[in-house]
């Protein structure tokens, strides 16, 4: 199959502009009787549901937890990239996109960042519009700060609780359409397959979590806003409920799945404590602006942090990438880390740990600064920690508690130890230019798609990018697809397809109860994410990918002859829905190393140990500068098809932060 | 960190919102102190399943206690003993060898069981849609700039808007009142010039649907900001009063 992106014709800069001015508009009394189902309620979900119910569809939003309010965009940290060059500092919609497709490794569509730069500044706005509390400067203005991978200040933040903050605002948009009976929602249900119809996506069957029944949902159009697929590896910083399950029904009923292999691991998270250990948590990546990441001199040193002076550390990004220092992107980062703690500088009980330290800009930055708006002369060192300690606070205190309240240490006093955990997936379901994906009608937004980010997301980017296919994408370009369906009727759900989706998923649920086999669901998550981290994690290399394979295999089968779900299918069954989903991580899996093994080059997120020079990435542009869209055969078999990226306005250079 | 610990459970067993319910004793060996409570509590479903008894339902999503999604009630406190900490957050230190340990799930009229230590806290969602919102739609906006906002009222409503809407504060109260929940966001709002269009009707409907919703009245005891995980202060309650009377006093649409 032919891919095409439908990336309109012209001048980057106004290719948006001038496709949003010509794309095919409905009615408002057509709107009326357009149906749209919206499958997760984070930022991509609950602002394109709450838009798409503004314009006059009639909207149906699913989630999986109790309130669409709990989705994972809650727990984003940061911050929220956006072109608007408050600070005077050189930043541009230009500046941005050319950041976001440096930092992706050139792996990204240009279109598609563009248009993200573009819109970047209308989302602030529209936050603030719904009293979304951004950090501000005393005279009222917004304030901000530095992500890594940039050299300007362009993250808007409310302390460490930014996700917590848009996805409010989102969510406060999506309860008034359901208060005005413009949306119905439907939380504690899980998406468990979409119905296809005539090739086009025309509903979804959901089962209610709460009661355990099937239930059929019809759709002009269904979006997926379901996130990513990190839990694959187990331990991520992902929620525990966090699934690929929509995805990868939609994947096999014909959804392309593009650049799987992409993962990204987030350098600065808590390490892992025990076999106990059910998640991770992150510390922000902003932490970075104030915190200077280093490792002991000499190898095994285990004198206390605070024991080692200043001349016995090792600042090693600070040493290594001179210009972008400890802000270099993620994934940079994270393989510096690993590359210490390989080779046996690595600090804490597990060696597997550096140190994040914020004492010297305490002290340097923000002590002396408040010493000074003060008027204090000559200050104590005592007096110079408590008044830096007040400013950390405001800007980071819900991040140091939760630090504290996890490892039992104060970051204040002792620095914190972080090492790399899987944290987002810049790979997933293929999407054209109007973020449909390879089924007319269905599409993805936020995380659930591969479109902006390609090999590496910048930091305060995923909300940016949630925001903006939801508020400001989706309302525009759904529009393409719809106005040619003011004539479709709603289709009774006992159609045929709805019949036979529905007997599937009856069908494979039977199964999962049948096995009544003697492991645990986790117990298999557990062992997939083993595999997939020890070889389709932060390194890869072709002999580690084939066995990962066979083995993923052997785990599957294994899977489908051995395990235990208890309980029942007709009433709430935590541990069912826990089966499913791994069912699935079962097969993405497979696809995510198949993918790796195919992609000969290092790139971002991907870094296969062959294709290195000096410890750096080494992107072949030759062979691989192209989009891996995956089509479902039968039987975990996959065809590759190759989307080209065309750079007409970025020249692609070795990607440097030195 | 000191060496692993026996544990007795008390844990409420209730198959259904239709079942009446009863406690269950369990014992779970060698936790961890570094074990979150609902990592123990895995430990304690996996024992079950291999039993081939009934895994403990329980709310829980993202664990790094920002989603409001946990809600156990732990030895007579809303997510257990500590200050400021949700049940995802807490750890097993805070607990000692041969510890019992009792857990119950939310208790109020407004939150019904569904199964075990889950509720169903669809109220709160049913609240912020009566009036917890600004009405604006995409789109309609200018420069996010021309809004200026004091950095003392954009701090003060960020405290209020970092409530979680996990419900520990209807837990905690004596007449389950949601009281501290409703004047989170009605703060919120009231400090911001955005806010300010629609003050009168949010707090007049936030309100009638608290009512609605069967949570019960506020007698300023003050367990609730004592319990929250995010430390809500009761001065959003006295701000509420403030802007609920006021607009009752004003009212244009009496009802």
């Amino acid at each position: 199959m032919k891919l095409d992106a439908k990336i309109p014709e012209g001048p980057l800069e106004s290719k948006w502009t001038k496709y949003r001015s010509k794309v095919p508009l409905v009615n408002p009394a057509n709107k009326r009787n357009l149906e749209v189902i919206v499958v997760g309620s984070g930022l991509a979900g609950s602002s394109a549901a709450a838009s798409l119910a503004e314009m006059g569809y009639k909207v149906k939003v699913f989630c999986f937890q109790d309130s669409p309010r709990r989705a994972h965009s809650i727990a984003a940290q940061g911050g929220i990239n956006a072109a608007k060059n408050y600070q005077n500092d050189g930043d541009s919609v230009y500046r941005l996109f050319y950041d976001t497709i440096k930092g992706g490794d050139y792996r990204a569509r240009e279109a598609n960042v563009y248009r993200l730069a573009e819109v970047s500044v209308n989302i602030i706005d529209q936050c603030v519009a719904q009293g979304v509390p951004f950090a501000r400067e005393y005279g009222g203005l917004l304030k901000n700060r530095s992500f890594g991978g940039t050299q300007v200040k362009r993250t808007f933040y409310a302390a460490g609780q930014t996700g917590q903050q848009l996805l409010l605002g989102a969510y406060s948009a999506l309860q008034r359409q359901i208060g005005m009976g413009n949306v119905q929602m439907f939380a504690r249900h899980e998406m468990l397959d979409v119905v296809v119809i005539d090739g086009k996506a025309r509903g979804i069957i959901a089962r209610d979590l709460v009661t355990g029944n099937l239930e059929r949902h019809f759709g002009h159009a269904v979006l997926l806003c379901t996130g990513g697929y990190g839990n694959v590896f187990y331990l991520s910083t992902n929620a525990m409920g966090s699934n690929v399950t929509a995805a990868w029904k939609a994947h096999r009923k014909g959804a392309f799945f593009a650049n799987p292999c992409f993962t990204q691991i987030h350098p600065t998270c808590i390490p892992v404590s025990g076999d106990h250990q059910s998640k991770l948590t992150l510390m922000s990546e902003s932490l970075r602006n104030d915190g200077r990441i280093w490792v002991p001199k000499k190898a095994g040193d285990t004198r206390h942090p605070n024991d080692i002076p200043e001349e016995e550390r090792d600042y090693y990004l600070e040493r290594r990438y001179p210009a972008f220092g400890n802000l270099v992107p993620r994934d940079v980062a994270s393989r510096a880390a690993k590359e210490r703690c390989d080779a046996g500088f690595g600090v804490g009980n597990s060696k597997q740990a550096v140190y994040l330290d914020f004492k010297s800009n305490l002290i340097n930055k923000y002590g002396r600064a408040e010493a000074a708006k003060l008027g204090i002369q000559n200050p104590s060192m005592e007096k110079l920690i408590a008044l830096g300690k007040e400013v950390v606070k405001e800007e980071y205190g819900n991040l140091f508690d939760m630090y504290k309240q996890i490892t039992g240490e104060d970051p204040y006093e002792v620095p914190m130890r972080i090492y790399p955990a899987v944290h987002y997936t810049m790979g997933g379901l293929w999407v054209d230019y109007n973020l449909m994906t390879t089924i007319p009608g269905l599409y993805a937004l936020g995380e659930a798609n591969f479109s902006d980010h390609g090999a590496n997301r910048l930091g305060a980017s995923a909300l940016m990018q949630g925001l903006a296919d939801g508020y400001f994408v989706i309302p525009y370009t759904i529009g393409a697809y719809l106005s040619s369906e003011i004539k479709t009727k709603a289709i009774p759900t006992d159609h045929p397809a709805f019949e036979e989706a529905e007997k599937n998923v009856k069908s494979t649920i039977n199964q999962l109860f049948s096995i009544k086999g003697s492991k645990s669901v986790d117990y298999f998550h557990k062992r997939l994410g083993k595999i997939m981290w020890d070889k389709c994690g932060m390194a890869r290399n072709e002999k580690g990918l084939i066995s990962a394979i066979d083995e993923i295999r052997a785990l599957r089968a294994e899977f489908w002859k051995e395990v235990r779900v208890p309980g029942s299918a007709d009433e709430f069954n935590p541990e069912l829905e826990k089966a499913g989903r791994v069912a699935d991580f079962l097969e993405l899996g497979e696809l995510m190393c198949v993918d790796a093994l195919d992609r000969k080059e290092s790139c971002g997120g991907h870094f296969r140990e062959e294709y290195e020079e000096d410890g750096e990435a080494l992107r072949d542009d030759d062979n691989y500068k192209y989009v891996a869209a995956w089509e479902y055969k039968e039987n975990t078999q996959w065809n590759l098809n190759k989307e080209d990226l065309v750079y007409e306005n970025i020249t692609i250079a070795k990607r440097s932060y030195k | 960190m000191s060496g692993t610990m026996n544990l007795t459970l008390k844990v409420w067993r209730q198959k259904n919102k239709n079942d009446k319910g009863a406690f269950a004793t369990y014992q779970v060996k060698d936790i961890s102190p570094d074990m979150s409570f609902l990592e123990m509590f895995d430990v304690l479903n996996e024992q079950l399943i291999s039993k081939g008894e009934t895994p403990i339902a329980f709310d829980h999503d993202c664990r790094e206690g920002i989603c409001g999604m946990c809600s156990m009630y732990i030895n007579g406190r809303p997510h257990g003993p500590l200050k400021g900490v949700t049940t995802c957050q807490l750890h097993m230190r805070s607990f000692h060898d041969g510890d019992t340990i009792v857990v119950e799930p939310w208790r109020a009229q407004a939150f019904p069981v569904i199964k075990d230590l889950v509720v169903d806290r669809s109220s709160f969602d049913r609240i912020i849609a009566s009036g917890g919102f600004v009405s604006v739609n995409t789109g309609n906006t200018k420069d996010a700039n021309n809004i200026l906002i004091g950095k003392e009222d954009a701090d003060e409503a960020f405290s209020a808007a970092a409530c979680i809407g996990c419900g520990a504060c209807v837990a905690a109260c004596k007449n389950a009142s949601a009281m501290l929940f409703v004047s989170a966001k009605i703060s919120q709002l009231a400090m911001l010039p955005q806010g300010d269009p629609e003050r009168k009707r949010r707090a007049e409907n936030m309100v009638e649907t608290m009512d609605e919703e069967g949570f019960g009245s506020c007698t300023n005891t003050g367990a609730c900001s004592a319990e929250c995980p995010k430390e809500i202060s009761l001065e959003h309650i006295a701000r509420m009063n403030r802007e609920y009377f006021g607009a009752k006093f004003t009212s244009q649409n009496v009802k």
